[in-house]
C-alpha cells in the first residue's frame, strides 16, 4: 500500500453503456463533495490525480501533459501507479458480431477505430490498484442488459468475474443504484482513498460486492412508512401516504439506505416520498423486479398476512391516541389548584 | 510545422468528448492559411438499444426505462414517457400533479443549466483558457470594466474570468451548491435525481403538503437572487467576446433552423388528447415551433409531429424500407410517414467507422417542412425555446411574458436586491454565443415560471384539491405520443402498443438532432455544420499550444449533454493535403 505521500491517480471510463447519471450523481456528493475529494478537505486523504471526464477541465494536444486519454495509455503501460480504476456502464459483448463497436474510448493509434471499453478494462485492469464499478449497469449489468437487449450487456463482475482480485488483492466494489446515491458513492470513494493510503483496513462488502454499511439494511428497515405496514394499512393508489407494497414497492426485500439517507440532503428517496422501490441497487434489476407497478407477488402472501394483526394493532393504538391527545384535566383556569400540589397558603388547607 | 505552409488542411480530432447520451468525437479538417474549419464530422461510438430492449415490456415501465436514456436529463425522459402514456392510456392526471411535474421540471432546467453553463462551458471562457490561447483578449479583458458591475459585483470582465476558473474561481464553486439546492428542488417533486421516483402514467406520487411548497420555494427564492447576478454576469462576458474579437458571431453560427417541441403543460387545457394537441400544444408555458430564417413556420405539435422523419445515410443500422407499417393514419386521419418514429424499425449493423461513409451509431432526425427535411438543431435548447415562444407571443404569466420579439421576466424582491425585470431580445444570429447567452436567460425564464407554478399548486392545496393522480387502464391496442422540452432541445417520444405490449417505441432527444451525421441527402448535422463554418480566433498556431477553443466553445454551446471532457487530439499536425476551393464548406 502507498503511503501518504503518493499521488493516486483514478482513470475514470464512462464509455461503458452507460448515461452518465453515476458522474452526475457525484455532483450532487456533498458528503464528501467532489470540491472535498480533489482538494484534499478531509484530513488524511492521499492526494488525488482525478481524470474524470465529466470535470477534467484542461484539454490538450497529444503527447502535452494535459491530454485526457493519455492517461489511460499510460495507466495500461504501467507509467503510472497506483490507480484506481473505476468503470461506469454496463459491458456489451463485442464477440458476438463480426466488426465494429458497440461502444468506444478514445482511438487506437494504430488502426484510427475506437478502442472498446472491454478492451480498455483489458489493458488496465490487471494494472489497478483496484476496480470501482459505479452504478447498477457497471456493476452487475442493469436496464442495458435486460431481457432481449441486443449488445449482449453485463456488469464488470460477470465480465472480470466475481472472484476476480486486483494485484493487492482487492475484489471488485462496488456501488449500485441507479443512478447511484450521490453520498453513497462519494463516501466509498473516500473510504477507498484511505485505505489506499494505508489508513483504512480492508472495505468490508457484502456478497455482492457493495459496501455493507450502506447495503446491508433493507429499503423498508429503513422506510419511514415501514409503520403503516406494520398496521396493515396500504396505500391503494399513487399519492397516498400509507405503505406503497400493494402498488409495486419492493421496499422489503431490497438491500438500499435511499430512504434513509434521503436523495441528497436527506432530501427525497423512493417509498419514503411516493416513489414505489423498484429494486434498483439489485443485481436482478430490472427483469426481476418488472412490470415495475404491479404489486410483487411476494408483497401479496405478506400483506395479507399482515392485515389481521395490523388491524387489531391499529384499533388499540386509537384508543391510546386519543387518551393521548386529551389534556390532563388540571390544566384550566378558576380559583382551585388541581394539580394534586397542596401548598400551605392554599385556601383549603 | 504544418502552419506555415499556405493552404494546407490539419486533420485534428477530438475524441471522446464524452457525453450523457454515449459519447461523442468531432473529426475536423482546419485551413490555418485562411483561419477556417474545412470539414468536420460528428460520430458517436455507442450503442445501447432502447427500441429493441422495450418491445414486448408493459407499457407502464416505459417511463422508468427510458429515463434511463440521459444520466442528466432522465427525468425529461421520464415526463415525456408519461405524456406519451397518458394518450395511450386515454388518462389526464389532476392538476396538482400537472403542477408538480412542472415544478419538478422547472427545478431540472435551473439546476442543469446552471452547472454546465459555469462548470462546463464557462471554462472554455475562463482567465486560465483565455490567458492560454487568446493572451491579447485577455490583457483587454483585464482592463475592460464590466457594464452590469452593480448587478454582479465584478469589475471588469477579466475579474468574471477568474471568477470561473475551475474550482479556484469563486462562481465556479457557487454554481456547483446552487446545482446541488436546485437538485433538491427537483427531488422535492420528483423524488430522485436523475431518474424519478414519483413520476408515473396519471399523476405523480408526490404528497402535495404546504411544507413540500414552502421548502421548493424557500429554496427557488435563493436561486432567483443568484439569477439576478448570473445573468448580468453573462451579458457582460458574451458582449466582451464580440467586441474584443470582431467578426467572433461568424463562430458556430449556421442559418437559423431552430425547433422547439413546447414545455410546461397547462392542466386547464391538455387533456392528453391527441385530437386536441393543436390547442394544448398552443398553450403550454414554452411554446412548441419550428422558426426557419427568424420566421415561425408553426407552432402547431400536430404539423411538428407529422414532419418528424428519421434519415439514415452514415448511421450503422439498415434501412427499414418496405418493413411493416405501425401507423399509416394519425387519430386525425392525417397520413403518417414511413420514415416517422411510430413506424420505426431499429436494425443495428455494428460496422467499422469510415469517415465519409458510415461513421456514427446516431441517425439523422429531421423535419420536414412540406417540401424538405430539414437539418433542425435545438440551438442548446434555450435559444430555440425562447426564439419560439417569442415569436408565438402566446406565453403570458405575469412572471414570463412573450412579446413577439422578446421574453420579458419579471422577479419580485430576493433576499438582498429589490424586483428586477430582465428582457431577452432575438438576437441576429443562431450562432456560438447566442447559443450560450439564451442558457443564461432560460435559468431566469424556468426560475420565473417556477415562481407562477408554486403559486398554482398551492391554490390547488389551501383550497382541498389534494388528489395527484388518477387510474386507468392500458388498452389492448393503442398509440401515444408527448412532446417536452429536454434541458438541451426537442424531446419526443413515440409508442405503439398491441395485445396490452410495447410493440414499438422510438425516443428522439435533442442530442440525435444536434449530433447527428450526414444524411441520405448528404446533408450535414447541425454540430457538423456550425463546426464548418467556423473562422478560428485562437492567437496560437497550428502547433501543440493550439487548443481548438473557437471549435470547442461552439460545439459545447449546443450542450452535447453534461460531458465537457472535449479532449483534443491535434493529428500530430499533419499537413493532409492542399485546398482546392473554399467550397468545401457545406452549407444547407
Amino acid at each position: 500500500m502507498p503511503d501518504k505521500e503518493t499521488v493516486v491517480h483514478v482513470l475514470w471510463i464512462n464509455a461503458g453503456l452507460s448515461c452518465d447519471g453515476d458522474s452526475v450523481a457525484l455532483t450532487a456528493a456533498m458528503q464528501p463533495s467532489i470540491e472535498d475529494i480533489v482538494l484534499g478537505t478531509l484530513p488524511g486523504l492521499p492526494k488525488v490525480d482525478v481524470h474524470w471526464p465529466l470535470i477534467a477541465p484542461d484539454t490538450g494536444p497529444v503527447g502535452s501533459n494535459d491530454d485526457f486519454i493519455e492517461w489511460f495509455f499510460k495507466g495500461a503501460r504501467g507509467e503510472i501507479n497506483p490507480f484506481v480504476l473505476v468503470i461506469e456502464g454496463s459491458i456489451p459483448n463485442e464477440k458476438i458480431k463480426k466488426e465494429g463497436y458497440w461502444c468506444g474510448f478514445g482511438n487506437d493509434p494504430a488502426t484510427g477505430q475506437p478502442i472498446t471499453t472491454s478492451e480498455w478494462i483489458d489493458r488496465l485492469a490487471p494494472k489497478a490498484l483496484l476496480v470501482l464499478a459505479v452504478g447498477t449497469c457497471a456493476t452487475y449489468g442493469g436496464i442495458h442488459a435486460m431481457s432481449n437487449n441486443p449488445t449482449g450487456a453485463m456488469g464488470v463482475l460477470d465480465y472480470l468475474g466475481w472472484d476476480w482480485k486486483s494485484r493487492a488483492g482487492i475484489p471488485i466494489v462496488c456501488v449500485p443504484g441507479c443512478p447511484n446515491q450521490p453520498d453513497n458513492l462519494s463516501e466509498t470513494i473516500a473510504y477507498l482513498l484511505y485505505q489506499a493510503a494505508g489508513q483504512a483496513p480492508m472495505i468490508p462488502l457484502d456478497q455482492e460486492h457493495r459496501p455493507k454499511w450502506l447495503f446491508e439494511q433493507t429499503v423498508h428497515e429503513g422506510c419511514d412508512r415501514a409503520g403503516y405496514y406494520e398496521q396493515g394499512d396500504f396505500g391503494r393508489e399513487y399519492g397516498s401516504q400509507k405503505c406503497l407494497v400493494k402498488i409495486g414497492c419492493w421496499g422489503p426485500v431490497v438491500n438500499c439506505n435511499v430512504p434513509k439517507r434521503g436523495w441528497m440532503g436527506g432530501i427525497g428517496g423512493c417509498p419514503n416520498v411516493g416513489g414505489i422501490c423498484i429494486g434498483c441497487t439489485m443485481p436482478g434489476f430490472p427483469d426481476k423486479f418488472m412490470p415495475f407497478m404491479d404489486e410483487p407477488p411476494g408483497a401479496k402472501f405478506s400483506s395479507n398476512l399482515i392485515r389481521g394483526y395490523g388491524a387489531l394493532i391499529r384499533s388499540l393504538r386509537s384508543l391510546t391516541q386519543n387518551t393521548l391527545n386529551k389534556e390532563p384535566k388540571w390544566r384550566r383556569p378558576g380559583q382551585q389548584l388541581r394539580t394534586g400540589y397542596r401548598p400551605r397558603w392554599y385556601a383549603g388547607q | 510545422m504544418a502552419a506555415s505552409t499556405q493552404g494546407n488542411l490539419v486533420e485534428m480530432n477530438w475524441d471522446p468528448i464524452t457525453r450523457i447520451v454515449g459519447s461523442l468525437g468531432i473529426y475536423t479538417k482546419v485551413d490555418f492559411s485562411k483561419r477556417r474549419v474545412a470539414e468536420c464530422y460528428s460520430t458517436s461510438s455507442i450503442f445501447r438499444g432502447y427500441s429493441i430492449f422495450m418491445q414486448g415490456k408493459d407499457p407502464r415501465d416505459a417511463h422508468f426505462i427510458t429515463s434511463r436514456i440521459c444520466g442528466i436529463c432522465g427525468d425529461n425522459h421520464a415526463t415525456c414517457s408519461c405524456y406519451c402514456q397518458n394518450m395511450a392510456y386515454g388518462v389526464q392526471p389532476p392538476h396538482l400533479g400537472e403542477w408538480i411535474v412542472n415544478l419538478g421540471e422547472a427545478a431540472e432546467f435551473m439546476f442543469d443549466h446552471c452547472i454546465f453553463q459555469e462548470n462546463l462551458v464557462a471554462v472554455d471562457f475562463c482567465e486560465k483558457m483565455v490567458r492560454a490561447t487568446n493572451p491579447g483578449v485577455w490583457e483587454k479583458a483585464a482592463k475592460t470594466e464590466a457594464r452590469h458591475a452593480a448587478d454582479h459585483g465584478y469589475r471588469t470582465v477579466g475579474d468574471i474570468m477568474k471568477a470561473v476558473n475551475p474550482l479556484e474561481g469563486e462562481f465556479y464553486r457557487e454554481a456547483l451548491q446552487t446545482s446541488r439546492y436546485t437538485r433538491e428542488m427537483f427531488c422535492l417533486m420528483e423524488g430522485r435525481h436523475v431518474h424519478p421516483s414519483t413520476l408515473y402514467p396519471g399523476g405523480v406520487g408526490t404528497v402535495p403538503s404546504v411544507q413540500l411548497f414552502t421548502d421548493y420555494l424557500s429554496r427557488l427564492m435563493r436561486y432567483v437572487e443568484f439569477v439576478k447576478r448570473a445573468v448580468p454576469m453573462h451579458d457582460d462576458l458574451f458582449d466582451f467576446f464580440y467586441e474584443a474579437m470582431p467578426g467572433y458571431e461568424q463562430v458556430g453560427n449556421r442559418r437559423i433552423l431552430l425547433g422547439c417541441w413546447g414545455a410546461f403543460q397547462d392542466p386547464n387545457a391538455c387533456n392528453f388528447n391527441y385530437r386536441d394537441m393543436t390547442n394544448w400544444g398552443r398553450h403550454m408555458y414554452v411554446t412548441p415551433g419550428v422558426v426557419v430564417d427568424g420566421k415561425l413556420v408553426t407552432n402547431d405539435l400536430v404539423k411538428i409531429n407529422l414532419g418528424i422523419r428519421i434519415l439514415l445515410g452514415s448511421s450503422y443500422y439498415e434501412d427499414w424500407q418496405g418493413k411493416e407499417m405501425f401507423v399509416r393514419e394519425d387519430p386525425l386521419g392525417n397520413k403518417v410517414d414511413p420514415r416517422h418514429p411510430w413506424n420505426q424499425h431499429t436494425i443495428p449493423k455494428p460496422q467499422k467507422r469510415q469517415l465519409g461513409d458510415k461513421y456514427t451509431w446516431v441517425m439523422s432526425p429531421r423535419w420536414n417542412d412540406g417540401k424538405d427535411d430539414l437539418p433542425l438543431d435545438t440551438g442548446g435548447g434555450p435559444l430555440a425555446r425562447l426564439w419560439a415562444t417569442a415569436l408565438a407571443k402566446l406565453v403570458d404569466i405575469g412572471y414570463v411574458k412573450s412579446t413577439g420579439d422578446s421574453m420579458v421576466f419579471n422577479f419580485p424582491k430576493s433576499a438582498t436586491k429589490g424586483p428586477v425585470t430582465m428582457e431577452w431580445k432575438i438576437p441576429k444570429w443562431s450562432n456560438t454565443i447566442e447559443r450560450d447567452r439564451a442558457r443564461s436567460y432560460f435559468q431566469a425564464y424556468a426560475a420565473a415560471a417556477g415562481l407562477y407554478f408554486v403559486e398554482q399548486g398551492l391554490k390547488e392545496v389551501r383550497e382541498g384539491r389534494t388528489k395527484t393522480w388518477n387510474e386507468f387502464k392500458v388498452p389492448r391496442d393503442a398509440i401515444g405520443c408527448g412532446f417536452t422540452e429536454a434541458v438541451r432541445g426537442v424531446l419526443s417520444h413515440h409508442m405503439v402498443i398491441r395485445d396490452g405490449k410495447i410493440a414499438n417505441y422510438h425516443p428522439y432527444p435533442p442530442t440525435p438532432w444536434n449530433a447527428s451525421p450526414r444524411d441520405s441527402h448528404g446533408v450535414p448535422g447541425p454540430y457538423e455544420d456550425a463546426v464548418q463554418n467556423t473562422p478560428i480566433f485562437e492567437e496560437n498556431g497550428p502547433g501543440p499550444a493550439f487548443r481548438g477553443i473557437d471549435i470547442m466553445r461552439t460545439v459545447r454551446s449546443f450542450d452535447p449533454c453534461l460531458p465537457c471532457g472535449v479532449h483534443m487530439h491535434l493529428g500530430h499536425g499533419r499537413v493532409l493535403k492542399q485546398i482546392h476551393s473554399p467550397s468545401m464548406i457545406h452549407t444547407v
